[in-house]
């Protein structure tokens, strides 16, 4: 099995204290040019590639394309020496992991995001005046307005994308059961409910589409590969929850990333087809016990544990059959052992599953207060558990007090705010932002434009995304001492 | 696919009642979860933003992605 080049996109939500007048857009510009990590403030995203209108069904939609000019460029987009990108979308701040070419290594990089997110409102909070921003990653704001987290895995272009989107639904309809990041309450019209799994459910209205902010699908139809189109796909994933816990990150992206591998080398999941699945996601997001089934199109009714299992079966027998390597091994074990405590008894789960971590975290103060689901306090909590602020996150304080698992080394998490991947195109566009700050006229996920002092640009493609790797440019990289001579090397 | 393979394979999914019956240890140590939960829970309203009702109602976002 080839490993998969993966990453991550976090839309973060914004609160700011002791001010009435709060502009967003104005916010997020501010958080994202206090980062301190940053080679070069005068590098642009080079967006000549981008086109977020380009449908994989086979059509292209009607629409602007993004063009700021260089100014604002500079101002929305800050390239990192970890090969990432921080940036403002909308009226958020994101965060986009590097290619990463091993699930551990896109938890690493996620959690790098969040440090980097929570020195820029370290920075802002200094410079804003008497503003006090605090930043959250999470998905809602709790009256109906959701910002994304969205996955990336790249894959064969030569599948199918309707077969990717027959044989994923029913897997992200379920998933939720040990990615969910929980949520008190509910909105954008879905049934009522006192807690749920998922912060995301209710935001999910069709199928498939190419929209990602208005009637949201359970597969989203971009086909913007960032690399060779004709021989890859970046599936771009906009169903899931942003996770707290390492675990829970390691696991969904991993299970995710195996599940798709099956799919894509012939091992289909046969004959599983839900009768509704819009309904079904917010259904099993309202299902606590587990126990509920939800109904198969053919009548059966099976419950998210067992569409899970179904899954695992078919992942098992793909892994003995093809080989598995000890990542994807380690991540058959964990799915199968959370799925199991899962059917039995989630809250075994308390260390490991955000949405038990929160529940139980809310459950206890609940009992102690003697208060219920609707206090302010409980809401509050519910926010504040996505908290960044190492002092005030209520995540991080169950992580400092020792009550959930980890997954990393925090020092590892510290390299990644500053050192790119080894084993992907993004050591090639780290190194040479890190070498040549302000020679790189703009980079991209596909491109690096050098300014080599003469009237065009040298406009480099990156349209491999397992090359430019350590071992392939490692050597060129640190023998060239200019980037006149970086550019002849990689031309000759 | 040998038969040890296939006989492997349909174990997969199915509930193990041996790995479910409870440990000891693992009731010990989520007893002291319990204790320590409500040791966080001692301190937790400091941590917790003052006027919660308030600062939730502010706390609207334009929707992203």
């Amino acid at each position: 099995m080839t490993p998969r080049i993966l990453g991550t996109e976090t839309e973060f939500g914004v609160a700011v204290k002791d001010t009435a007048a709060q502009d967003p857009v104005s916010n997020a510009i501010l958080l994202v040019n206090s980062v301190d990590t940053v080679p070069s403030r005068n590098t642009l995203w080079d967006y000549e590639n981008e086109n977020p209108l380009v449908d994989a069904r086979g059509f292209e939609v009607e629409g602007e394309k993004e063009r700021p000019t260089p100014d604002y460029n500079r101002l929305l987009n800050k390239l990192l020496g970890n090969g990432g990108r921080l940036y403002v979308d909308g009226a958020h701040p994101e965060y986009s992991t590097p290619e990463c070419a091993s699930v551990r290594d896109v938890v690493r990089y996620e959690k790098a995001g969040e440090r980097i997110l929570e020195s820029c409102r370290v920075g802002a909070d200094r410079s804003a005046g008497g503003r006090r921003f605090v930043v959250y990653k999470n998905n809602t704001d709790g009256k109906g307005n959701s910002y994304g987290y969205h996955e990336n895995y790249l894959v064969s272009r030569s599948v199918p994308f309707m077969r990717l989107v027959a044989q994923l639904i029913p897997f992200f309809v379920t998933r939720q059961i040990y990615a969910g990041a929980g949520k008190v309450g509910a909105e954008n019209r879905a049934d009522p409910a006192q807690y749920q799994i998922s912060q995301r459910a209710d935001f999910f209205e069709v199928l498939v589409d190419l929209n990602t902010m208005v009637k949201r699908p359970i597969m989203n139809t971009r086909d913007e590969p960032h690399a060779d189109k004709t021989k890859y796909r970046r599936l771009h994933v906009i169903v899931g929850d942003a996770n707290m816990s390492e675990v829970a990150t390691y696991l969904k992206l991993g299970v995710t990333a195996l599940v798709i591998s099956m799919i894509e080398n012939g091992y289909p999941v046969k004959e599983l087809k839900l009768a509704d699945a819009v309904q079904a996601i917010k259904d099993v997001s309202r299902d606590l016990s587990l126990k509920q089934p939800i109904a198969m199109e053919d009548g059966r009714q099976w419950t998210a544990v067992q569409i899970q299992e179904y899954y695992l079966e078919t992942a098992h027998r793909y892994c003995a059959e093809r080989g598995a390597d000890p990542e994807m091994r380690d991540i058959l074990a964990r799915w199968e052992r959370v799925l199991h405590l899962l059917a039995r008894d989630p809250s075994q789960l308390s260390r490991e599953v955000d949405w038990v971590i929160k529940r139980d975290l809310l459950q206890s103060y609940i009992d102690r207060k003697g208060c219920d689901w609707t206090d302010s306090r409980i809401a509050m909590m519910d926010l504040q558990y996505h908290d960044l602020r190492p002092e005030k996150g209520l995540f991080s304080a169950l992580e400092k007090g020792g009550y959930v698992d980890r997954l990393l080394d925090p020092e590892a998490v510290a390299d990644a705010m500053v050192a790119p991947p080894s084993d992907t195109r993004a050591y090639f566009r780290g190194r040479c932002l890190q070498k040549f700050p302000e020679q790189i006229y703009a980079a991209s996920w596909a491109s690096i434009l050098f300014d080599v002092g003469q009237a065009v640009v040298k406009r480099i493609p990156l349209n491999e995304p397992a090359r430019g790797t350590k071992e392939l440019v490692g050597g060129l990289l640190d023998e060239s001492d200019t980037v006149e001579s970086l550019v002849s090397r990689l031309s000759a | 696919m040998s038969q040890d393979k296939k006989r492997d394979l349909k174990k997969v999914g199915r509930r193990d009642d041996a790995a479910a019956t409870p440990n000891p240890d693992v009731l010990e140590k989520g007893k002291k979860i319990k204790e320590n939960i409500d040791k966080l829970l001692d301190e937790i309203d400091e941590v917790l933003e003052e006027n919660a009702e308030e600062f939730v109602k502010n706390y609207v976002q334009k929707g992203g992605e």
